[in-house]
């Protein structure tokens, strides 16, 4: 069991087939290989747009992975698992 | 800053097209289509790398920002803003300035550690940029390189979707949109390519840009695609990126009002080419000097200059040759004395010798200049230059794109124009065929005779104005520049020398006939004096002989007298006679 706490911030665009598609990865995702050590924060761009702009996520959806450092971010819909988990660091990269 | 040139025309256009076009205050490019980019509609502009896009997209946004009273916003997928702004310094449009509220620059250029995975869209930008341009009241949108994002999505069916997506969005929310894409330089085949073949469809104008190299000399152009609901110069117009951000070169268009005339003459800097001319130069007009090498193409020019100066006309002299200073050197030598007016600001003396580029770099290289200037009068010495680099299509062009301007801005233009060393008939054409377009050429060339090579100068044509068919010789001296008449016996014209001698002659036989005449008078006052003489002696004569004549006369009578009078006396002394009474005494 991972005592470390991932914390998520997932920026989507309202109820977008994409952006649909990457809660639903991330949250399979965290269930699978992260459980009860996650913390997933979602912001809709479309109802936040400023901070949209202030946080320079200019594409939906976007994944932030802001803890444990160093903070990353993926775009798209997480579709690729090995990508995604090797994006959170939770996989070493295949050299 | 941004309406250069042509100030009136442009601020027509603009009033034309102030409804549906977004002025883009880039020189040439508002005259080809009419007034600007589409307002409220989607522009796609496509060109190599290093062709100007975002220099374009730049400045159509300073435009709106500064003149237009259109905030913009700058989408940067490919370059970080603040490198942008860095960047544009030079061409002074004070972006730092602008950027406090009516500019936005949005730095959406992909970190190099992001990672991907997956589709994504651009809901969440523009979502975020809709938001700014309310905040802002933004009016313009650039989306910078759009290819970078593009190229991240994995397929030709979500690049077509978000492609519409920014599309629809900038149709709702009613921007006048600029998309800029990258394009290989081999223009026919990366057009097609998709999604840019798509793009072309979808956008309501599209704009290529170009860069190639003709002989070694580098040339951009630019051309207008597609215009949806208005007209447009199809053709492909060369242009610079020059000191101020683009400059798009436009032939007249037609319809554009016609340049102011004026009957006002000035000097040619020398007097009895003037009179040659019945008054000198028209002011506005366009003066070719032809000539083969060194027949006094430069100095004739700089004898135009100096008069210029002289009156006080900021005047320009671009010198492909030699150098400025050496102009001068040389022009002193013939009494025209330019440093003093250089020195005090009126003459700007260009040396042109170094500048390597097209025509057409050329042409806008000298119009900035000369608009910075503001020069009223202009040298070019020698135009032919322009046709040197690069191709002879263009540099015809940039000749008569030239002349245009200099006549649209009221500048009197002169320039040189070197005749190849062969062709020396005189009705042979200049290489760019600015000939025909100059309002007067004046053609020199050299008369070999007699051992001795001299200067001619004749008046080819000069619209307007009356003008000497004689060819006259042009005479160099450190006093300055001068006419001659020449001589002209049994059809062949004297000059130099010959001309000399036949003068010289001329002046020894008016002597000979002079002294002659006096000689001949000489003698006739003698001759008269001496006939005065006799008279006199006669006169004299003819008194003595009175005189004898009357002498005589007086004798005769006394000796008649005296001898009755002794008749008498011998009577009486005889005294057989009665004598008669004596009255007087005998003598």
């Amino acid at each position: 069991m991972r005592s470390t706490i991932f914390r998520f911030r997932l920026y989507i665009a309202g109820d977008t087939q994409n952006s649909m598609m990457a809660l639903a990865n991330l949250s399979a995702l965290c269930e699978a290989h992260l459980p009860k050590c996650h913390k997933i924060e979602v912001v809709d761009v479309l109802r936040e747009p400023k901070r949209a702009l202030a946080e320079g996520i200019f594409m939906t959806p976007t994944l932030v992975k802001l803890a444990p450092s160093p903070v990353q971010k993926i775009v798209g819909t997480l579709a690729e698992l090995g990508r995604v988990l090797q994006g959170v660091g939770l996989r070493a990269p295949i050299a | 800053m941004f309406h250069r040139g042509n100030g009136s025309a442009s601020s027509r256009l603009a009033n034309a097209g102030q409804q549906h076009k977004a002025p883009t205050g880039i020189v040439g490019f508002d005259e080809i289509t009419g007034g600007g980019l589409p307002n409220g509609r989607t522009t796609l502009l496509v060109g190599g790398p290093g062709s100007g896009k975002t220099i374009f997209a730049v400045q159509f946004l300073v435009q709106g920002a500064r003149v237009c009273k259109e905030p913009g916003i700058f989408v940067a997928f490919e370059e970080a803003p603040k490198r942008i702004v860095s960047n544009f310094e030079t061409f002074g449009w004070k972006l730092a300035e602008l950027l406090k509220q009516k500019l936005f620059f949005l730095d959406a250029h992909p970190t190099p550690d992001l990672i991907q995975s997956g589709s994504f869209d651009l809901s969440g930008m523009l979502a975020a940029l809709e938001a700014k341009a309310k905040e802002m009241g933004a009016r313009r949108i650039v989306f910078d390189a759009m290819d970078i994002v593009l190229a991240l999505l994995p397929d030709a069916a979500a690049k077509r979707r978000e492609l519409y997506r920014v599309h629809e969005w900038l149709v709702a929310n009613k921007l006048t949109g600029l998309i800029t894409a990258k394009a290989g330089g081999d223009e026919e085949a990366s057009l097609g390519q998709q999604p840019f073949g798509f793009m072309q469809f979808m956008v309501d104008c599209a704009v290529v840009l170009n860069h190639r190299v003709e002989l070694g000399v580098s040339q951009r152009n630019l051309r207008v695609q597609k215009y949806r609901g208005s007209s447009f110069d199809e053709n492909e117009s060369p242009f610079v990126i020059g000191k101020q951000g683009f400059d798009v070169a436009v032939s007249r268009m037609l319809g554009r009002v016609d340049a102011k005339v004026t009957n006002e003459r000035v000097t040619s800097g020398v007097k009895r080419l003037d009179t040659m001319l019945g008054g000198g130069y028209y002011r506005g007009a366009s003066v070719l000097i032809t000539g083969l090498p060194g027949t006094a193409k430069t100095t004739l020019s700089g004898a135009f200059a100096e008069a210029a100066s002289r009156r006080g006309e900021r005047t320009m002299f671009v010198g492909f040759d030699s150098d400025g200073t050496e102009v001068i050197r040389n022009l002193t030598s013939v009494g025209i004395r330019l440093a003093p007016y250089v020195k005090s600001g009126i003459l700007r003396m260009i040396s042109a010798r170094t500048i390597v580029g097209s025509a057409e770099t050329l042409l806008v290289r000298i119009k900035a200049l000369a608009n910075e200037h503001k020069a009223h009068c202009l040298v070019i010495d020698p135009v032919s230059t322009l046709s040197k680099a690069g191709n002879e299509l263009t540099a015809h062009g940039v000749a008569e794109r030239l002349i245009d301007w200099s006549k649209a801005d009221g500048i009197t233009l002169v320039c040189t124009s070197l005749l190849d060393e062969m062709s020396t008939k005189l009705d042979g054409g200049t290489p760019l065929q600015i000939s025909t377009l100059a309002d007067t050429w004046i053609h020199l060339n050299y008369l070999v005779q007699a051992g001795e090579r001299n200067r001619g100068l004749s008046i080819i044509k000069s619209r307007g104005t009356a003008h000497s068919n004689q060819v006259r010789e042009l005479i160099l001296s450190e006093t300055g520049v001068t006419l001659a008449d020449i001589y002209t016996a049994g059809g062949e014209v004297l000059m130099g020398t010959l001309r000399w001698e036949r003068e010289s002659a001329e002046r020894v036989a008016r002597e000979v006939a002079d002294v002659a005449g006096k000689l001949k008078r000489v003698s006739l006052d003698a001759e008269e004096a001496v006939l005065e003489v006799r008279a006199k002696s006669l006169q004299t004569e003819l008194v003595a002989k009175k005189a004898e004549k009357s002498l005589l006369t007086r004798t005769t009578e006394s000796r008649v007298r005296e001898l009755s009078r002794g008749h008498s006396r011998m009577r009486e002394l005889r005294g057989g006679d009665v004598a008669v009474p004596r009255r007087k005494k005998a003598k």
